[in-house]
């Protein structure tokens, strides 16, 4: 197929279409609403099921119902409305019923505003509601990425029976990219087993959350972490750049990678020896590669547009090897090249100078 | 010669009700409305074609006590997590099973909004006037004047509002298309019950859209009285609040 110019909110929504989703629940919500007006007209026109619920709350809820049967279904919302989802975030993964959710970042907290942001990662990476488990998060920084994550996410919660997360700031949900579509794909025919269809010819199945006894409970909390742990050593996704004998490391994702590869480039076109590696999994993290790449670099420089989220996961990784430094702008301030670049010299020279102090 | 039996079956356990203890009080009334649902879904064969929504509260286990597919909702999203099931599985019979802390409480909004839509599902409603599985605390249902333990001296309207008559106000939801209150506390009453169970079921094989019975019950334990005199205050006390009837049948009165 060929490249068309493509809004990434949209593109989201007709690769989910293309994905073989089912079903589509969701609440109008700036900066991700085209993605729900797409689904609007596409999903009837398919003769597949699309309701504009009437809160967050009551659309993750639908997708918890419908993903019950086993069918492929999502939602989609920004920040506030995700805070509002956690709920039913919760009941899906202690159900195991997989569920993709699209969550197009605005800045917070409150209502914030609907500036781009990446205000959530401690929301989706860390606790998407109550409970142990951890949600897949995949963070892209192109449409075509968007397409392509949007994709990999479906089959992701499908192979693993768990949330699929496609976690993008408002910046990629609004801009126009040359994108590639991919064909449409058939819907799965026969139910999973364990999903709801009416117990025909076999026992009934029930998708619940609840396990009253400690012990039945903290077996069930011992199962899902073995799963979690398998698709954390499965499923790590990362982007390299410029990382041949680099010494300083930049880590972002989204729209601050991308504007950070610019000032790499840039650094790098100064004689300054830096790479950047970009999460493309945020759960699961890179932390393996960093933690690599900590063992020869001089320092790290995490950029993000929110005051230091991600920042919390690269000191682990890097587990005190080096200096990790911050660039952040937020509240919906998207920050530039020369910002960022102007944040890897101070880093070079201020790790050159603590090496000549070592020294 | 023609031989007489001499038994003849007369009542046994729905094939749809499972055969389990249940974890409900002596003399609460859920089990009957259990067995109410069990019955019609026998009777009108659809039991490998039903999917049910457990919800938040005594009748959370509810699932363990139907032979049919269940999902277990979280406190008030019964009628969203049914309207997700509907919509993917529109050939399916679909019912939810709600108290009325869970659906008239914290479950508002998405109880009247599947009304509004006229999802076509069917909602087993049971009103006790009380919070039964956390320990007797007011509901949205709570008569006035009513003791609970969080109503200790008695529900006071002036700072604690007043009864919530659902039925009442779905009528005025166009997408509603059955709505009736029974009650369970004596035998008659149990048999016009299951009449309008039945007909809250055969609407939605018959596709009118979204059916709901609310069903008034006891709860002893919480009540603080005996069974019998359980039954004797639904009549005396919750009865004159909320009247018995029906509240729309636009099916099958027009």
């Amino acid at each position: 197929m060929a490249k068309e110019l493509l809004k990434g909110n949209v593109a989201i929504a007709e690769a989910a279409v293309r994905a073989g989703l089912e079903a589509y629940f969701g609440y109008p919500i700036t900066p991700q609403t085209e993605l729900l007006e797409h689904m609007a007209k596409r999903m009837p026109e398919l003769g597949r099921a699309f309701v504009q619920a009437e809160s967050e709350v009551a659309a993750i809820n639908m997708v918890y119902g419908a993903a019950s049967t086993g069918k492929r279904v999502m939602t989609s919302s920004s920040s506030p409305g995700v805070s509002l989802m956690q709920e039913g975030l919760s009941y899906i993964a202690g159900s195991e019923v997989p569920a993709v959710i699209v969550d197009v970042m605005r800045g917070g907290p409150g209502l914030g505003n609907i500036a781009p942001s990446q205000s959530d990662y401690f929301q989706m990476v860390k606790s998407a509601g109550h409970g142990d488990y951890k949600q897949i998060v995949l963070a892209p920084a192109t449409v075509q990425e968007a397409i392509d994550l949007t994709m990999l996410a479906f089959d992701l919660a499908d192979k693993y029976r768990t949330i699929a997360t496609v976690l993008l700031d408002g910046n990629i949900g609004q801009l126009m990219e040359p994108a590639e579509l991919p064909p449409m794909h058939e819907l799965r025919k026969e139910p999973p087993a364990w999903a709801v269809s009416g117990a025909k010819g076999r026992k009934k199945n029930i998708v619940s959350s609840i396990h009253l006894q400690p012990e039945e409970l903290e077996t069930f909390n011992i199962h899902l972490q073995a799963k979690l742990k398998t698709i954390a050593a499965n499923e790590v996704r990362y982007k390299e750049y410029m990382l041949e004998s680099a010494e300083l490391i930049v880590v972002g994702f989204g729209t601050a990678g991308r504007v950070a590869q610019t000032a790499v480039k840039l650094a790098r076109s100064q004689g300054i020896p830096v790479g950047l590696l970009r999460p493309i999994t945020l759960w699961p993290f890179p932390e393996e590669r960093l933690s690599q790449l900590a063992d020869e670099a001089r320092g790290f420089l995490v950029v993000e547009m929110n005051m230091g989220q991600m920042l919390d996961d690269v000191k682990i990784a890097v587990a005190g090897q080096c200096p990790v430094e911050f660039y952040g702008r937020t509240g919906g301030v998207v920050p530039l090249p020369d910002e960022v670049f102007a944040a890897i010299a101070k880093l070079d020279q201020a790790t050159l100078r603590a090496q000549r102090v070592t020294a | 010669m023609t031989t007489t039996p001499i038994e003849q079956l007369v009542y046994e356990r729905p094939e749809s009700l499972s055969d389990v203890h249940t974890h409900y009080c002596p003399g609460c009334t859920h089990g009957v409305a259990h067995r109410l649902i069990a019955e019609v879904i026998d009777e009108l064969g659809i039991r490998e074609n039903t999917i049910g929504v457990a919800p938040v509260g005594c009748s959370v286990f509810c699932y363990n006590y139907f032979e049919v597919d269940f999902v277990e909702a979280a406190h008030g999203r019964a009628p969203a997590m049914a309207t997700g099931v509907k919509r993917v599985l529109p050939d399916r019979i679909v019912f939810t099973y709600q108290g009325d802390g869970d659906l008239a409480s914290i479950g508002l909004a998405e109880i009247m909004h599947a009304a509004l839509r006229g999802e076509n599902i069917t909602v087993i409603f049971i009103n006790n006037a009380i919070y039964g599985m956390t320990g007797g605390q007011m509901a949205p249902t709570s008569l006035p004047g009513m003791k609970t333990t969080s109503s200790p001296g008695g529900r006071d309207v002036e700072t604690m509002g007043f009864p919530i008559h659902i039925c009442e106000i779905l009528a005025q939801m166009q997408g509603a298309t059955y709505l009736a209150r029974r009650s369970l506390h004596n035998p008659a009453e149990i048999r016009k019950a299951k009449k309008a169970i039945k007909l809250a079921f055969e609407n939605q094989i018959n596709g009118f859209g979204f059916s709901l019975v609310e069903l008034l019950s006891s709860c002893p334990t919480n009540w603080d009285i005996s069974p019998a005199q359980a039954l004797k205050w639904i009549e005396t006390q919750m009865v004159p609040v909320y009247p018995l009837g029906d509240f729309k049948n636009v099916k099958h009165t027009e």
